[in-house]
């Protein structure tokens, strides 16, 4: 288990290296920067001005010494300064991230909680009208797109209620401050529970037909431990990848759940930071995007060996 | 006896009903007034920005020396008024324009205001100061400006290189505020300090700007509102919704398109809600160093193709303005009457007639109905630009033109024209000021960063000049509809429509006036209040 433990460890590192490299490069090929954005917005270029702040922020140097540069900071835990508001990389990214993950936690919760047991619901009821149901609803999830359902959300809340569920910075209560999280959470959630579901479905439609489980019936179990305990427990592996790729992928959704509801969080500043060509904040604001997914595959890997000890021996 | 009873009771009663009138219509102190904001402004500092995006939230902070009256839609010599100057006097043959300064005013931050602040800020501006903005982009304001000089603590003087009339119009904009000695431009942009009616409390970027009344204030009695709290919200679905459901008092400055308006108004009866022109032109840049455009007769044909009155009932419902460079009237000081208007080739009311004659240019260029000319379309990616350059691209095909949509990003947008790398584009054109020296110079005058065309005609140069100089408001109107004309036949930047949008808040709001030929001088607020 250790070796396999170094091993992932060492190809986590590896990975991270790659995307500092990906991501750098990449913000660099795309045209314009700071600079010239700054030059836009004023509606006028003056090149002795401009390089005068290219060269104030640095973006006048060789890339592999700005590449240098950036990368060592990041390892010193020194994340620059906003080109944008001039502050502190790390004092703007930092109180965006409980925001957005409280919002992304919440969105996972949703995603499990209905999307798992609503799978083993139609696996179960295969065929029945219950199944065709829940099948027609996860389609409708993955088909609708997340900031149609947001507007969509918005509207009727307006018209029906005259109320807006939009970001409140500052909620009261327990029950204010889950409601600021909860709308947009299932906006967002309503996709990711429609695939889990799907997958719940599908690999437990597949374990259901294994000798097992027909032994598991004939000795008696009843149904819900037979679904439960005996058929969920091996067909969760599967379904845990989604969620660990879901996760991953919320970010995604995340940014345009965060632009329809208004919430300051992380994924929405890290798109005005690309429209601005912020450097600092994009490059730092992805690294630790990256930081936290390869984290939480490294976790998930380690959750299927735990799940399933063949794997630590064989991969 | 009855009848005295019933005289004293009515008399009680108008009594009753009219101090109710008067005490609704009088202004009530506090109340914080809720806005969203429809983007993150890049900085905090006027001075080096050139949207209103900045102005809006920042202009509270602020006094100006002079300043429009800010209860005055149309923005006019008439209506400028002093505000950190006392009064102001013209000497030396109009080459000498002289402020007396208002005693004990203080920053925010309780330090002093003097005359040494006016100097700085007009030294930083004309770029002869050791300290520096990052970006000036309206240094060319003050090119007629020798110098600026101080007597004591409370007097300054502007000394010109030659009369300018309007430089007190330019003084007034929104775009020139005092700003202190003692605070770098870097300080400005992050935690601006100015003496205006409102104190800067925090800027987070992509969320909200929080300003608080500032209880110094020079102005007694003012301002009426406790603070004024802007949330940034870029989705304008989101942010005119917010506002129906009551989240907001108000919505950003000329915010709402004329098609959005209707859905603001079903939704939300009550607002208040007016539509002005925006001073902002839409207006063609054509590429005239590089064939096709090279060509006058093909620049000339292409502005004989446009159907003006097209572009205004698709994209404004018919509430856009016809004009050249100057914002036609009533709501523009400068812009031509109809009949000079009319009488430039494509200004006509018969657009066929005009398109026929431009189709003749177009074969007498070598192109016709077998042989078009494939043209490239640039624009900026955000809708404003593109949905008319897609209408442009339609009207062009009646001449034998077939364009192409070349959507570029902001990023790209300014470089790209700076190196002349687009055949056609689709610009818009924002003046800050109504008045012809900020439009003419900036947007035409040869060598300027902001005459994008690179148009240079050293005879209309001197026609500036001239008009720049006359003190007959009559006269140099004249003068101003000859430029103009001069400007549109030359084909100089094809003007195609000038803007309308609108602005709703609550009824509740009172004393808010929407500019209405100018987008960037009317927000200081410290006439608002809340009847709440």
């Amino acid at each position: 288990m250790f070796a396999y433990l170094v091993r992932r460890l060492f190809l986590m590192l590896v990975t991270l290296f790659g995307i500092s490299v990906v991501i750098f490069f990449l913000l660099r090929i795309v045209p314009g920067n700071i600079v010239d954005i700054l030059f836009a917005a004023a509606g006028y270029v003056d090149p002795a001005d401009k390089a005068t702040l290219e060269k104030e922020l640095g973006i006048d140097q060789p890339l592999v010494v700005q590449y240098l540069h950036w990368i060592g900071g990041f390892l010193r835990g020194d994340f620059g300064y906003s080109y944008v508001s001039e502050k502190p990389a790390l004092q703007e990214i930092l109180p965006r991230i409980p925001i957005t993950a409280r919002l992304a936690g919440l969105a996972l919760l949703f995603s499990a909680s209905i999307g798992i047991p609503l799978g083993v619901i139609s696996a179960v009821k295969q065929g029945t009208r219950l199944d065709y149901a829940l099948r027609v609803i996860s389609l409708s999830g993955l088909s609708l797109p997340s900031f149609w359902l947001g507007l969509l959300i918005l509207t009727a809340s307006v018209a029906m209620f005259g109320q807006m569920p939009i970001f409140n910075p500052n909620p009261q209560t327990y029950l204010e401050a889950f409601a600021t999280y909860a709308v947009p959470a299932a906006a967002v959630g309503f996709r990711s529970a429609a695939l889990t579901m799907r997958i719940t479905r599908s690999s437990m439609l597949e374990v259901l037909r294994q000798d097992y489980i027909r032994t598991a019936r004939a000795k008696g179990a009843s149904d819900a431990a037979v679904n439960y305990q005996h058929a969920l427990k091996n067909a969760i592996l599967p379904v845990i990848t989604v969620i660990g790729i879901e996760a991953a992928f919320l970010i995604g959704g995340l940014i345009v759940t965060e632009t329809v509801f208004n919430i300051p969080g992380v994924a929405r500043f890290l798109v005005e930071a690309i429209r601005w060509r912020d450097y600092p904040i994009v490059q730092n604001l992805v690294m630790l995007i990256a930081v936290v997914v390869v984290s939480a595959n490294f976790i998930v890997d380690m959750l299927y060996a735990v799940f399933d000890p063949r794997i630590r021996y064989t991969d | 006896m009855r009848s005295v009873w019933a005289l004293a009771a009515t008399a009680a009663l108008s009594l009753l009903a009219f101090s109710t009138i008067t005490l609704a219509g009088e202004p009530k102190q506090g109340g914080i007034l809720r806005m969203y904001h429809r983007d993150s402004p890049g900085n905090a500092s006027i001075h080096e920005g050139a949207t209103y995006s900045i102005n809006v939230p920042f202009m509270p902070v602020f006094n100006n020396l002079v300043i429009y009256k800010q209860e005055v839609a149309q923005n006019s010599m008439d209506t400028i008024v002093p505000e950190l100057a006392e009064s102001w006097a013209w000497a030396g043959d109009n080459k000498t324009l002289t402020f007396k300064l208002r005693q004990g005013v203080k920053w925010h931050d309780g330090k002093p205001f003097t005359s040494a602040d006016v100097k700085c800020t007009f030294d930083m501006l004309m770029g002869k100061s050791q300290q520096k903005f990052r970006q000036n982009p309206r240094k060319t304001w003050y090119e007629q400006v020798n110098d600026v000089t101080t007597s004591g603590d409370f007097e300054v003087s502007f000394n010109l290189k030659r009369p300018q009339p309007s430089l007190l119009a330019l003084l007034a904009s929104g775009y020139t505020p005092v700003y202190p000695c003692h605070v770098s431009p870097g300080e400005m942009r992050t935690h601006p300090i100015g003496t205006g009616p409102f104190r800067f409390v925090e800027f987070k970027a992509n969320e909200s700007i929080k300003l608080v009344r500032n209880p110094d204030y020079w102005r007694k009695g003012r301002p009426y509102l406790d603070g004024i709290e802007f949330t940034i919200i870029p989705n304008r679905s989101t942010a005119i919704l917010a506002f129906v459901a009551g989240k907001f008092d108000m919505t950003f400055p000329t915010h709402i398109t004329i098609p959005l308006l209707k859905d603001v108004k079903s939704q939300s009866p009550n607002a208040v809600c007016r539509v002005e022109p925006t001073n902002v032109s839409t207006n063609i840049i054509v590429n005239s160093s590089a064939p096709p455009f090279d060509n006058i007769d093909i620049r000339r044909a292409m502005a004989m193709a446009l159907d003006r009155k097209a572009f205004v009932s698709i994209l404004f419902e018919g509430q856009a303005d016809i004009g050249g460079t100057m914002l036609p009237p009533p709501q523009g000081l400068w812009g031509m009457p109809k009949d000079p208007l009319e009488s430039i080739p494509g200004y006509g009311p018969d657009v066929n007639a005009s398109r026929e004659e431009a189709r003749k240019l177009m074969q007498k260029a070598g192109y016709g109905p077998d042989k078009h000319l494939a043209v490239k379309v640039a624009t900026r990616n955000l809708a404003e630009y593109r949905d008319p350059a897609v209408i442009l691209i339609d009207q062009l095909k009646s001449i034998y033109i077939d364009g192409e949509l070349d959507v570029v990003e902001t990023a790209n947008w300014f470089p790209k024209v700076a190196r002349k790398d687009y055949m056609l584009g689709l610009n818009l054109t924002g003046n800050a000021v109504d008045d012809p020296d900020q439009s003419f110079y900036e947007n035409y005058s040869c060598g300027s960063e902001r005459n994008y065309t690179n148009y240079c005609n050293k005879e209309i140069e001197k026609l500036f000049d001239v008009q720049s100089q006359e003190t007959d408001l009559n006269k140099r109107k004249k003068l101003v509809w000859d430029i103009d004309k001069k400007l549109q036949e030359d084909v100089a930047r094809p003007i195609i429509f000038h803007a309308r949008a609108g602005t709703c808040w609550h009824p509740y709001v009172k004393g808010v006036t929407v500019m209405s030929n100018s987008s960037y001088n009317g927000y200081r607020y410290e006439d608002v209040w809340m009847d709440k």
